[in-house]
């Protein structure tokens, strides 16, 4: 068996699972704290926030998932990551400490703040770009292993045109998946001023995030050629990805279908996700880290992939009852109270 | 300061700060789960409302170790990269656990908060405490895993610096766990339980609402039977951990005890001030013969000093205080609930202001216990991080700005510390219990939900 390959996938599909939930979490956490200034929060506020609080703390397990599955699979990345992202890391969970609590606050405090709406509606946007920080640094370039260690090279990162494009695509994503969603969440509602609203926020989101892409893809081609290159023979992926997203907004354009729009969303970002992730191998960090040779031991690698298997047999049952009540719940989602089961 | 002081501050920081949220995260669903099932059980609405008030509070406390847990989670591999590539090889499968049982109860915890009042047949409800509580035990079991292989590596071989031969399984039951996990559960449950009765009795003592009056002298009664039984678990466990590091920890134990020459027949010293110089203990009382029963359940077990120890690798001795701290902060938890069921039994008040007093002193001097038990447990395994096999000199970082970083996250655990208290204050403040009550199951008992 290939541990190696079993490990990238898995990791690769809790990542994306993170972008798609994390996207909607902090995107709706911003366009809570804009309703709140442009007074449209009547309107929308009731809609997101039935949707965030039984579900939180979900998307933030997602997350360390994630970095404890890569350490467990891959324990070099642990030492290269770690101390290359003392730094950026560290800012990422300040911000992520702030978001998840004062989230937890704001919904638990007897009036809620606007300054606590702040705060965590601004750190949705923060973290992501933050965090977008260590795929740029997974291009390599910004890493150079001396002497005493390795040390991250903050300056030239801080002034990488790519290192600001892909900070953009996340800051970008985030506001595309979540309108996207709440416009789906809102027709399930039956709440057509929500709708409306929301819907006007996806269609406006829609041209940076078709602009950006490109811009990424092209900045890859001057910072890692290598990959760029593999990532041309992936062509389809990406196509497929921008034809997904021309059905997504095709629907929501002529107002239709808003279930089958947004999973059309989840596979545009699947799409160019896995295209990304597949062209970037052997390569988890260029070029210091590669898939082959940093795998986990033989029987640590099996005993993950049972515990994983045995996980997933857990968790899978687990969500899916999570997301009848509260997501496929039509009394739920229209706020009624009701006394079924 | 030099990186590996920093370092070993900003760990003992973010842990510090995030026990205080673990313990209670580990500990209130049991809580929780047993007033729902009274309140159920003799259709009492006081005991559901308790429960779903704590529920309510706990969710703050939730917030707050889930991020910090997340920050703990990352900084091992920022703060002390080498040791996770190290590690890594061994402790990922207890780590990749552990986030799964978080997942669950992360799940299920979602799903009850969200759902009080949904289900027709109030045992349903019910029902969804057992996978929130299996979910917070399972995963202090697994992070306790991590941490006893730290304190007692095992399931795997060194072959110049590489791990081979690993065995996860044997790695995972090494030979402290089941003590360690036995010490962490029960000291959980028995700190949230108490934490409960200092709150209710504190209530007693100055609540402004005098119709509350009886609802939380019913919370008081039951915290207190519970909280007898976790304490009796809790003093096993502390007697499992002496004989346990008297066979496999005998450095920890002969610093933590003041202990030099080795010797059978040897005293438990209680309190007292050392001279480090001369080794002198002063105003110490002295157990003649104890430490040794304590290690081997006979007099004249013979336990190792830290003498018999290399230089290099004595722990500090300054734990002695931490120990002492535990013990008498444990131990003061279990006396007042024992001194409660004498009162009742007796013709004594077991309301009575004074002993309220000293109720609501259990709380804070349990959680106490549990923060110098942490300290205890992880200053007397210096100057290892892996013991035997790697210092944590060797684990380190060396990136740039690690003074930075800790300003940074001791300034956070301030702020978010701060405005938890706050938020936990406002919730339960200007509003009477039985209002709550009311609202939420009006006038008559409807079972669990809204009329």
């Amino acid at each position: 068996m290939n541990y190696e390959i079993i490990g990238v996938t898995v990791l690769w599909t809790f990542l994306y699972g993170y972008i798609i939930v994390a996207s909607i979490d902090f995107g709706a956490g911003f366009f809570n704290f804009y309703s709140k200034l442009t007074g449209d929060d009547n309107v929308i506020s009731p809609i997101i926030q039935r949707y965030l609080n039984p579900v939180w703390e979900v998307t933030n397990v997602f997350f360390v998932f994630f970095f404890v599955g890569i350490v467990g699979f891959y324990p070099d990345t642990a030492y290269y990551y770690g101390t290359a992202l003392l730094i950026p890391a560290s800012i990422a969970l300040i911000l992520l400490a702030i978001r998840g609590s004062y989230y937890a606050f704001n919904s638990y405090n007897k009036e809620p703040k606007l300054s606590w709406t702040f705060l965590y509606g601004v750190t949705g946007l923060l973290i992501p770009a933050s965090l977008s920080m260590a795929l740029v640094i997974s291009e390599g370039g910004y890493i150079v292993e001396e002497e005493g260690g390795i040390q991250l090279q903050l300056e030239e990162l801080l002034f990488s045109t790519y290192g600001w494009s892909v900070v953009f695509l996340a800051i970008i994503t985030v506001l595309y998946v979540s309108s996207g969603f709440l416009t789906f969440y809102a027709a399930r509602a039956q709440d057509t001023q929500a709708l409306e609203l929301v819907r006007r926020w996806f269609l406006i989101w829609t041209l940076p995030m078709l602009f950006i892409s490109q811009f990424v893809f092209l900045g890859l081609r001057e910072h890692n050629y290598e990959h760029f290159l593999r990532a041309q023979d992936y062509w389809y992926l990406f196509g497929l990805s921008l034809a997904s997203m021309g059905v997504a907004v095709f629907l929501i354009l002529r107002r239709r279908a808003f279930g089958l729009a947004f999973i059309m969303i989840m596979m545009q970002f699947a799409f160019a996700f896995y295209g990304y992730g597949i062209s970037k191998l052997p390569y988890i960090l260029y070029p210091y880290v590669e898939i082959n040779t940093a795998v986990v031991n033989e029987s640590m690698a099996f005993s993950l992939t049972v515990a994983f298997i045995l996980g997933l047999l857990l968790l899978v049952p687990s969500l899916v009852l999570l997301m009848r009540l509260f997501l496929f719940d039509k009394d739920y989602v229209r706020g009624k109270g009701n006394s079924k089961y | 300061m030099d990186d590996v002081i920093i370092g070993r501050v900003l760990t003992a920081s973010t842990l510090g700060f995030h026990i205080i949220f673990a313990t209670i995260g580990v500990g209130m669903p049991i809580v929780f789960m047993v007033l729902e099932f009274l309140g159920i059980w003799k259709k009492d609405d006081k005991y559901l409302t308790m429960a779903r008030r704590i529920a309510k509070g706990y969710t703050v406390t939730v917030a707050v170790g889930v991020v910090t847990g997340t920050i703990i989670g990352l900084q091992l591999s920022l703060i002390w990269p080498e040791f996770m590539r190290l590690g890594g090889q061994i402790i990922a499968l207890p780590l990749f656990m552990e986030t799964f049982a978080f997942f669950f109860e992360a799940i299920f915890l979602g799903i009850f908060l969200y759902t009080w009042d949904r289900f027709r047949n109030p045992w349903h409800h019910w029902l969804l405490n057992i996978p929130i509580v299996i979910g917070s035990t399972l995963s202090a079991v697994f992070i306790t895993t991590v941490n006893s292989f730290m304190n007692t590596p095992a399931g795997f071989d060194l072959v110049d610096g590489a791990l081979v031969n690993v065995d996860p399984l044997a790695a995972m039951f090494n030979p402290s766990v089941w003590v360690r996990v036995f010490h962490v559960v029960a000291t959980a449950y028995m700190t949230a339980v108490f934490i409960i009765a200092s709150i209710g009795a504190f209530k007693l003592l100055r609540s402004k609402f005098e119709e509350d009056r009886e609802y939380h002298k019913k919370g008081l009664k039951v915290m207190m039977v519970l909280g007898l039984l976790m304490a009796f678990m809790t003093v096993l466990a502390g007697d499992f951990s002496a004989k346990f590091l008297h066979e496999h920890q005998p450095e920890k134990l002969a610093a933590m005890e003041w202990h030099f020459e080795t010797e059978d027949n040897a005293d438990l010293i209680l309190f007292g001030v050392l001279d480090e110089e001369t080794e002198d203990i002063n105003y110490a009382i002295r157990i003649p013969s104890v430490l040794s029963f304590l290690a081997g359940n006979s007099f004249d077990t013979e336990v190792t000093g830290l003498n018999d120890i290399p230089e290099d690798e004595h722990p500090p001795l300054i734990i002695h205080y931490f120990f002492d701290m535990m013990v008498f902060f444990g131990m003061y938890a279990l006396t007042v609930s024992i001194i409660y069921f004498i009162a009742k039994f007796s013709k004594f008040d077991e309301h009575h202001p004074a002993l309220l007093y000293a109720y609501v002193l259990t709380g804070p001097l349990s959680m106490a216990a549990i923060e110098s038990g942490w300290f205890l447990a992880e200053m007397g395994r210096q100057p290892w991080i892996l013991r035997g096999y790697m210092r944590v000199s060797e684990a380190v970082t060396h990136a740039d700005g690690l003074g930075i970083t800790l300003i940074a996250f001791v300034l956070l655990y301030v702020v978010l510390g701060a405005t938890c208290v706050y938020v936990l204050l406002k919730m339960f403040q200007g509003k009477s219990a039985d209002t709550e009550r009311l609202e939420m199951y009006g006038e008559d008992y409807k079972g669990g939900r809204l009329p």
